[in-house]
């Protein structure tokens, strides 16, 4: 859809510029036909990211944000990390869109319009933290099979739609309900259409948790086509691999959902702690379900240069998975000593926390700044690599931004 | 009439004739070529701004520095191997971020053609694989790297 937009505003003369050269019989291109080098363009545009995103990957895309850029409370469309699994869905619309829920444990399948879920169920609006399980995928040794994420795949946006719970107890939930998975219309890499890039789900509690939601809205607006428009699944604090894109059905299983990229090492990790770059049987490998506590420091960038005697303002935020965030510290020798800062309590529950600190820093050099969260659990974030598994998840260590005070 | 006057009679026609066929044949060219270089005369809301015109990079398998332009692949032996057989489903930088040995590509391989699609590759395997190991060898961290590329700049209150 917004590429459509895009086309039809664009001129002539501007494909022209974006191209490069002239269209020879420009003229005669008919209204809404994309020229193929227009096709899969610049990724900025198309998707309205902020230039010093990184883009990992084209096919399917993968961008990051880098730290700065997620400094804002609520994160803006423009600095939201993209991980897709397959390719985009083409010709979505939205008045023959429906949702089905379906499955071994359903009382009865039922299928809704969107106008249907939009005016049939209440809606509610919660800030949600949604963080890649590969973030920081990059930092492991051996290396990691997958997109090589350092920090910024995260974001917490503004989430507006109804509680799956409440579709999902509409259509009825037979007692041996375990799980829930969802479909979508995503397209397979291999453009084979009876594969699925993706179908990932999380257990009934999680699914019945006020937060867990199916999408229409983020900030405010409808979901951008790259992060699910028109209807997205989201569980906060959870790997953001649950938080469905396009979905279209929702399975009440009765049995662990064995979709796409829910067996063999896909968002799993070793049961128990393994050595680096030990092979692990499928058997011993669990499902990752809450994200670790987690922090970043978004404010300054990295490489800034202070003058002698200046303090210097920095803020982050930091989140806990399912958990809240207690205790925030930062260190400017490298852990040896520790200060507390102020951390805020969430907005809502899953919601990230934002921190703050005055630094004074002892003498002129090369500094760094780590910054630690602690979970209600009492667990800190570790200054090095948490346990190495086979496909890089979970990396919470410690971020840090390079200071030099002249 | 006389023979002779109705015979110029008819020459007069045949050769008004030509000259007529002869200027339709003229000014019809002359529109076609005219239409060649300025396709969009016949629109008349359409505007008339020209553009610079740069050549686009039309050769896929162009070299540069050692790098293969539209992929962004290492040129070494086995580059067309790897840019004809990985680089139809996904993109080549899937394949560059990542750092494996010749037995984490075979597993890798095995993976994709278990669950992506991916056809035999038969004798291409080797070469893929030696291509890769040798181009994107693993480069150790350690549990924690140094902080590199940093970009240094003022900070302003």
């Amino acid at each position: 859809m917004k590429r459509k937009e895009f086309i039809k505003k664009a001129t002539l003369g501007s494909f022209a510029a974006i191209i490069g050269t002239e269209i020879v019989f420009g003229s005669k291109i008919l209204e809404g036909y994309t020229p193929l080098a227009l096709q899969e363009t610049d990724p900025f545009k198309l998707f309205k990211k902020n230039p010093e995103m990184v883009v990992l990957n084209d096919k399917p895309w993968n961008i990051e944000a880098q730290a700065h850029l997620l400094d804002d409370k609520i994160t803006p469309n423009s600095s939201m990390f993209v991980r897709n699994n397959g390719l985009i869905p083409e010709n979505i619309d939205i008045d023959s869109w429906t949702l089905t829920i379906d499955g071994e444990s359903v009382t009865k399948e039922k299928t809704y319009t969107l106008t249907e879920l939009k005016s049939k169920f209440k809606q509610h609006t919660y800030q949600l933290t949604i963080e890649c399980g590969g973030n920081g995928r990059s930092e492991f040794d051996p290396p990691a099979k997958g997109n090589q994420w350092t920090v910024g795949a995260v974001h917490c946006a503004s989430w507006t739609g109804i509680r799956l719970r409440d579709v999902l107890e509409d259509a009825g939930i037979k007692s041996n309900a375990v799980y829930i998975g969802f479909h979508a219309k995503d397209i397979h890499l291999s453009q084979d259409p009876k594969k699925e890039p993706i179908s990932r789900g999380c257990p009934m509690p999680k699914a019945l948790q006020d937060e867990t939601i199916l999408a229409f809205k983020m900030n405010g607006k409808d979901i951008p086509i790259v992060h699910g428009y028109p209807l997205r699944l989201v569980a906060g604090g959870w790997p953001a691999s649950v938080s469905g894109k396009w979905v279209d059905r929702i399975s009440i299983r009765n049995k662990i959902h064995d979709g796409a990229k829910m067996t063999g090492t896909a968002y799993r990790i070793p049961c128990k702690p393994v050595a680096p770059g030990e092979k692990v049987k499928d058997e011993d490998m669990c499902i990752i379900e809450s994200m670790p506590v987690k922090s970043l420091i978004t404010y300054p960038k990295t490489g800034a240069i202070i003058k002698k005697g200046e303090a210097l303002k920095i803020r982050g935020h930091a989140w806990a998975g399912e958990l809240e965030v207690t205790k925030m510290e930062y260190s400017i020798d490298f852990g040896s000593t520790w200060t507390t800062c102020p951390i805020e309590s969430p907005s809502n529950r899953l919601a990230w926390q934002h921190f703050s600190a005055t630094v004074n820093f002892p003498q002129e050099g090369y500094y760094e700044v780590w910054a630690r969260a602690t979970d209600t659990n009492g667990k800190a974030q570790p200054m090095l690599l948490p346990g190495w598994n086979p496909k890089g998840y979970l990396n919470n260590a410690c971020h840090r931004i390079a200071i030099k005070v002249k | 009439m006389t023979k002779e006057e109705r015979f110029r009679a008819q020459v007069k026609k045949v050769y008004r004739l030509v000259v007529f066929t002869f200027s339709l044949f003229i000014v019809t060219g002359g529109i076609l070529v005219y239409y060649m270089f300025n396709p969009n005369f016949l629109n008349f809301d359409s505007n008339t701004e020209t553009f610079v015109v740069t050549p686009i990079e039309l050769d896929e398998d162009r070299i540069e520095n050692g790098i293969h332009v539209s992929t962004g692949l290492v040129d070494a032996d086995g580059l067309m191997t790897v840019v004809n057989n990985c680089t139809n489903c996904h993109s080549a930088k899937l394949v560059t971020q990542n750092r494996m040995s010749a037995e984490g590509w075979n597993t890798t391989i095995k993976w994709m053609q278990e669950t992506q699609n991916l056809w035999d590759l038969g004798k291409n395997q080797e070469v893929i694989v030696s291509y890769l190991v040798k181009n994107y060898p693993p480069k150790s961290k350690g549990w924690r790297m140094v902080l590199t590329d940093i970009d240094w700049y003022e900070l302003e209150d």
